[in-house]
């Protein structure tokens, strides 16, 4: 293929969704960019209702219109732009080139359908193959996962939640894709489950060199297996750079509320400090930077524009008014409060 | 599966004794002496009284139901009082024809009901959905003999195109079965777009989406066999409720079926032919629900667990 020349396997810009009811309209996704070089793996970290869902469905032209619309952007996946994408391509695209692991494995799959027909579907729609062989192919691909290929003509309510997530990871990494969007995989299963299933993920993407976009609320998920995170905020990334940059380089107030709410394994008898406040309303976002309200550092001018990317290096950049080309270098600008 | 089965037609025992007994009674303290309206206006008070000794209605009532269930054991479901000739062999020569309009009618309505229901809710909220509910909500609402008069007003009355009543040609069938299909399409096809419409919003057919299939194998390989299981006790109700006879449309038309049957044994105080009739419904409905238990377990792998 031509496009796996580009660099980004995945290149969102200025994304912005909405979710439209008869009485308000929802601003889910604001303006939001978002890029994954070839064969890494991003992070995408936010509280609930951040918009990381929304982003994600958004990536396979997935959003359910109405209520949702995409209202301006662009999302290249190698290159392509989906947004402009016929049905048809978009068919191509879905489960190909772009794979998604849903949140709620006790949802995501068909009751009545067997798991071995579930995977061998996507198989049998992109490879083309017959029925038979698709189904043979799905074996292996539950193989792969851990599951013996005997129980294949089980029925997801047979399975367990852990199992029934190693099955929407089959079905996902059925066609190789070249970019698998992970919402939450573990969210939804026992501390456990979520080391071998992550386990799992990292294993078979390092094998396919495949690109992740990993959507999580757990920052441990992204220190184990992301290369770099986007922290958003209201539908906007409001910092972005390396594993490395964004955790031992904090510096978006934002980003440091969310490490203070983590409890320190070297002091267990500390108080955590949650961030104060909650997300505003997205129905009625503020003028200026969403997080003002809830921001110790906030000054006037937070509340009245909404601030623009300053870049600390090429890769780490921060949406806050707190910096500016100098003092972004220095760094010390955030202090324990 | 077979002793679910075997559980499932014990369960139609306490069924029937509970339906014999009741209408039994009831047909007791309907107004009428079956006797006096055998022998005519005429009669005597003896001739009366030595016709009820010869039929047992002098016995008190608890009496002549034993005995009547003792009958029934036996397979025997009495003599008629208004033709002298078997129930079974009453009902029997009824039975065919119910089967033929219940048959012509289930086709006719499911042919039209799926596809506008399925259509509806996959265009939710445009005008085919509009239009086709509106079409619906005229179905589940119009009195079904009121249509059944005006569909013969129009196609026997003023064209002159089919039959106004009776059974005697394939033609005479079409009526019947276009009025009583109407209504059953009309409560199939709210009921497949209400539930395809809750399933089309679950999670699995987003996953479904994300796997590139197309909108016609979603629609009909994942959300169909989901969607189905609300239309298949709708679809049962009404066969089941067909098959004992349909009173109004059987009727209207004359159509020689159980439900017409039925309604002229109770008109004689017929007893044992009502008797018959009903036991006949009852028997229907319990293994049309049968049926569509089994179905289920067909269309919902979850469910044949519960078959124990």
């Amino acid at each position: 293929m031509e496009n796996k020349q580009t660099e980004y396997a995945l290149d969102i810009q200025d994304l912005a969704v909405e979710f439209r009811t008869h009485d308000r309209t929802v601003y889910a996704v604001n303006g939001l960019n978002l890029q994954i070089k070839q064969g890494q793996t991003l992070g995408l970290v936010g509280e609930t209702g951040a918009g990381k869902t929304t982003t994600g469905l958004a990536i396979l032209n997935l959003i359910q219109t109405p209520p949702g619309v995409i209202t301006r952007g662009s999302i290249f996946l190698q290159g392509k732009d989906v947004l402009k994408m016929t049905t048809n391509a978009l068919q191509q695209v879905r489960g190909k080139t772009a794979s998604m692991i849903f949140q709620d494995p006790m949802t995501s799959l068909n009751p009545v359908l067997t798991v071995e027909m579930q995977i061998a579907e996507v198989i049998e729609n992109h490879e083309h193959l017959g029925r038979k062989s698709a189904i043979e192919k799905a074996g292996e691909m539950l193989e792969l996962v851990g599951i013996s290929k005997e129980r294949g003509k089980a029925y997801p309510h047979q399975f367990s939640g852990g199992m029934k997530q190693r099955v929407v990871i089959a079905m996902a990494l059925a066609c190789d894709p070249e970019l698998l969007i992970a919402d939450e995989p573990t969210t939804a299963l026992d501390v456990t489950i979520q080391a071998q299933v992550l386990d799992l993920m990292k294993k078979l993407r390092e094998k396919n060199n495949t690109s992740m976009l990993m959507i999580t609320h757990d920052l441990g998920i992204v220190a184990e297996v992301c290369d770099c995170v986007s922290v958003v905020y209201a539908g906007k990334v409001v910092e972005h750079g390396t594993l490395e940059d964004v955790f031992d380089h904090t510096l978006h107030p934002y980003t440091k509320g969310l490490f203070n709410s983590l409890p320190n394994m070297n002091d267990r008898g500390a108080k955590l400090k949650p961030i104060k406040g909650l997300m505003p309303d997205p129905s009625n976002l503020p003028a200026g930077c969403a997080f003002a309200d809830r921001c110790d550092y906030a000054t006037a001018r937070c509340f009245q524009s909404p601030p623009a990317l300053v870049h600390r290096t090429p890769e780490h950049c921060v949406a806050c008014h707190l910096y500016n080309e100098q003092n972004i270098q220095e760094g010390g600008v955030l202090h324990d409060v | 599966m077979g002793k679910y089965i075997a559980k499932r037609i014990a369960y139609m025992i306490p069924v029937i004794l509970g339906v014999t007994l009741l209408v039994f009674f009831i047909m007791h303290l309907a107004p009428g002496n079956p006797a006096q309206i055998i022998l005519g206006e005429n009669a005597t008070a003896e001739q009366i009284a030595t016709l009820e000794h010869e039929m047992g209605l002098d016995q008190p009532l608890l009496v002549q139901y034993v005995r009547y269930l003792g009958d029934l054991l036996h397979g025997d479901l009495g003599t008629s009082y208004s033709s002298g000739s078997s129930v079974t062999t009453e009902i029997m020569a009824r039975f065919p024809y119910t089967i033929k309009l219940t048959l012509v009618a289930a086709i006719m309505s499911l042919v039209l009901a799926l596809p506008l229901g399925i259509i509806a809710a996959v265009k939710q909220n445009t005008w085919v959905d509009n239009v086709s509910m509106i079409v619906a909500l005229i179905g589940v609402s119009m009195p079904i003999f009121w249509l059944a008069l005006m569909l013969i007003m129009l196609f026997s009355v003023k064209l002159g195109w089919l039959p106004v009543y009776g059974a005697d040609s394939w033609k005479s069938i079409i009526l019947p079965a276009i009025s009583l299909g109407f209504m059953n399409m009309a409560s199939i096809s709210r009921t497949t777009r209400s539930s395809m419409v809750e399933t089309l919003r679950q999670d699995y057919i987003r996953t479904a989406y994300a796997k590139g299939l197309s909108k016609t194998t979603i629609i009909m390989r994942h959300a169909f066999r989901n969607g189905m299981l609300p239309t298949i006790t709708v679809i049962g109700l009404e066969i089941g409720q067909m098959l004992g006879g349909s009173v109004l449309t059987e009727t209207v038309f004359a159509w020689p079926g159980v439900g017409r049957l039925m309604i002229l044994a109770i008109n004689a105080r017929d007893t044992p032919l009502v008797m018959g009739c009903i036991l006949l419904m009852t028997v229907c409905f319990s293994v049309v629900n049968l049926v569509v238990d089994l179905l289920y377990g067909v269309v919902d792998p979850r469910v044949r667990t519960m078959y124990r």
